[in-house]
């Protein structure tokens, strides 16, 4: 007789088999070939022709490229770090306070969540031509100015949603330990509530870099001649034909956002694994 | 100083309509360790935070060490807490937890390192200094609440229920402990409990509560021994309560008629009251002593002193192990409890509708006015 079935069991059936196979093709299959053909030795890049690194090399020459790459980074990281903070004083001032029209900024907090990227990026256009008119030849990094706004003003909104929800879970009994033991509110904040904070902080933190980093629509908006970014770059190569240049770039920007999101997770230390889960539902 | 570490004067605090505690006065002494104690929702926990200062007093004032501290901030307060749920800051190690305070005072690195250390010793915790607070148990957890609170060295240490998050077994070696721990750090404890067994094991004076107000405040035994109330009878421990009317009083002891008993039942007087006043015997069922009917000279002694005597029958018996508890009806028909010590088997053996005698000790039933 065969021992009772354990969790694991289930995966020596085949018909689970075949469904992580598929799911583990469909999820892997495109990147893994995207990298693949970034060494393919082929111009038309349909058939294997053998091993190369030359498309880096062309790819490390392509000036507009790394320009192209460098923004991206710039927008990405300014863009996070400001609204990281903004969507974190938010979700405090949320989480603290009853003040009027708290549930109205309630609802407006998920508007750029739920709006259609399209309007979004048509309101930034409006309103970057009309009201505030960005001067566009400003040196860089001055001139991506208009496109760091344009992120912050939608991943703010994810980064208060997901600070808010770990906030939540907040023991107030913590807060009162802490005065109970002498502290005053700074050090309450600084050693309890922030410590507290932490995990939601780099979840909110991760999900604003990628957002912004892989943001096509409302930079295509709000991009100039001298601003372009990663993705529209990639777009206007994309046009005439997928060469593998654009592999070789790809591969590296995905490089890039993994060990970007190691070194979070890593930074966020073991045991604290609810963060997360916290966006989880909300990372695109 | 002489007075009372702590002073209520007639506090008072109310949430919108409700009022959590109602006109309390109390006087807490040094070096006491004194219980709040009453049923869940009664305002032992906001008289605890109003102490604290998580709550501010709606009327009345409240003193540590006669100054007037109810509007001074929590973190200005000498007392510490120990919360319900311990509170333990979860990202720091058990060494930080207890460290915490005394770097908030900005006492200097080896001395607090070394009151780090004997705090730790106190409850017995050497060598967990560096453990996570996920990596404890419930009772090491509370452990560290103790020494966290303890090592700023209190005037007032603060408990809210400090047992009840505990298992039934640690419960009880817990309650030896914290009383073994006051009495060698000699620092004031206050604690709130709903558990009556909690807190005639460890308190020095209680304080029972009921809806806001304070019942009655003496030693454990006296709370007992002699209630204030029919409320406070019947929260600590078991009793039979007989509504009555006082018939004459005389040479210390007052006579009582109640239409539950066949005959008036006699009480140590210890009140001022008139005849033809109302009021209340309570009797505990382990002072009530049975005896067969059958001819035996217990009984007929009985019936020689109607007053402290009643015929009734069997109705049913509980074997509990240590005693049996068994349900009696009086010729009124009303149902009382006695208990009954299970010495040997001689007299254990109580069947229903056995006819028996209850007898009780002259000092047993006590006169309650309210
Ligand atoms: N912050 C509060 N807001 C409103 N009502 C409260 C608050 N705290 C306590 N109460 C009410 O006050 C009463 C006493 O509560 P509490 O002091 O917690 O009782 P206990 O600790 O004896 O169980 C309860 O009726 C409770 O609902
Ligand atoms: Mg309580």
């Amino acid at each position: 007789m065969r021992s009772p079935t354990g969790p694991l069991d289930y995966l020596r059936r085949w018909p689970l088999q075949v469904w992580l196979a598929t799911t583990a093709v469909f999820l892997y299959a495109p990147l893994i070939t995207l990298m693949a053909f970034s060494f393919n030795d082929s111009k038309r890049n349909i058939v294997w022709r053998g091993f190369t690194l030359k498309y880096y090399a062309l790819t490390f020459a392509d000036a507009d490229l790394i320009q192209a790459f460098v923004n991206s980074l710039t927008i990405a990281l300014v863009s996070t770090v400001v609204s990281t903070i903004l969507g974190a004083m938010t979700a405090l001032l949320m989480w603290r306070f009853r003040f009027p029209g708290k549930a109205a900024l309630d609802g407006a907090l998920g508007l750029p969540i739920v709006v259609p990227e399209i309007c979004m990026g048509v309101a930034m256009l409006v309103f970057f031509t009309e009201i505030v008119p960005w001067p566009t030849e400003a040196p860089w990094p001055l001139n991506l100015g208009s496109i760091i706004i344009s992120h912050i003003s939608f991943s703010f909104s994810f980064v208060a949603v997901v600070v808010r929800g770990r906030l939540a879970s907040f023991d107030r009994s913590l807060e009162e330990a802490a005065r109970d033991l002498g502290a005053g509110e700074w050090r309450i904040f600084r050693e309890v509530l922030v410590p507290h904070m932490q995990p939601g902080l780099i979840a909110g933190a991760l999900l604003a870099f990628t957002l912004s980093l892989d943001d096509f629509v409302i930079t295509f908006f709000t991009s100039g001649p001298d601003t372009t970014t990663f993705p529209i770059k990639v777009y206007s190569m994309v046009r005439f034909s997928v060469t593998p240049e654009v592999n070789a770039a790809s591969t590296l920007l995905i490089i890039t956002t993994v060990a970007l999101t190691a070194l979070a997770l890593w930074l966020q230390g073991p045991g604290v694994t609810q963060a997360p889960q916290a966006g989880e539902g909300l990372l695109p | 100083m002489n007075g009372p570490i702590i002073r209520f004067e007639g506090v008072g605090k109310a949430f919108g309509r409700t009022k959590a505690v109602d006109d309390v006065t109390l006087e807490v002494e040094e070096g006491e360790f004194f219980c709040l104690l009453g049923p869940s929702g009664c305002g032992k926990t906001t008289l605890l935070r109003m102490l604290a200062g998580f709550e501010t007093p709606t009327s009345g004032r409240i003193l540590i060490d006669d100054a007037d501290v109810s509007l001074t901030p929590p973190n200005k307060r000498p007392v510490n807490m120990v919360f319900q749920s311990y509170a333990i800051f979860p990202h720091m190690s058990v060494a930080e937890n207890v460290a915490f305070g005394l770097r908030i005072d900005r006492v200097p690195g080896p001395e607090r390192r070394q009151r780090v250390e004997e705090a730790l010793a106190l409850v017995k915790l050497d060598g967990f200094g560096g453990r996570r607070p996920d990596q404890l148990s419930g009772g090491q957890r509370q452990r560290v609440a103790l020494a966290r609170a303890l090592v700023k060295r209190p005037r007032v240490l603060l408990l809210d229920e400090p047992l009840s998050a505990l298992d039934a077994k640690l419960r009880e070696a817990m309650r030896v402990e914290l009383a073994q721990l006051q009495a060698s750090v000699g620092v004031t404890f206050l604690m709130v409990t709903h558990d009556q067994e909690e807190a005639m094991a460890m308190a020095s004076r209680c304080a029972v509560m009921h809806e806001g107000r304070l019942e009655q405040v003496a030693p454990p035994a006296d709370i007992y021994e002699r209630p204030a109330s029919r409320f406070v009878a019947d929260f600590i421990g078991q009793v039979n309560l007989f509504e009555g009317v006082v018939v004459e009083t005389k040479a210390g002891r007052v006579r009582v008629e109640s239409v539950d008993l066949p005959a008036p039942i006699d009480a140590p007087l210890e009140a001022e009251v008139q005849a033809g006043q109302a009021v209340w015997i309570a009797l505990r069922p382990e002072a009530i002593d049975l005896w067969p009917r059958d001819g035996e000279v217990e009984g007929s002694a009985a019936r020689a002193t109607p007053a402290r005597a009643a015929a009734a029958v069997v109705r049913r018996a509980t074997y509990l192990g240590v005693a049996s508890v068994v349900e009696v009806e009086l010729p009124s028909g009303r149902l009382i409890r006695a208990q009954h010590p299970n010495r040997g088997r001689r007299q254990t053996d109580f069947r229903p509708d056995d006819p028996v005698w209850l007898t009780w000790e002259a000092g047993a039933p006590c006169l309650l006015l309210k």
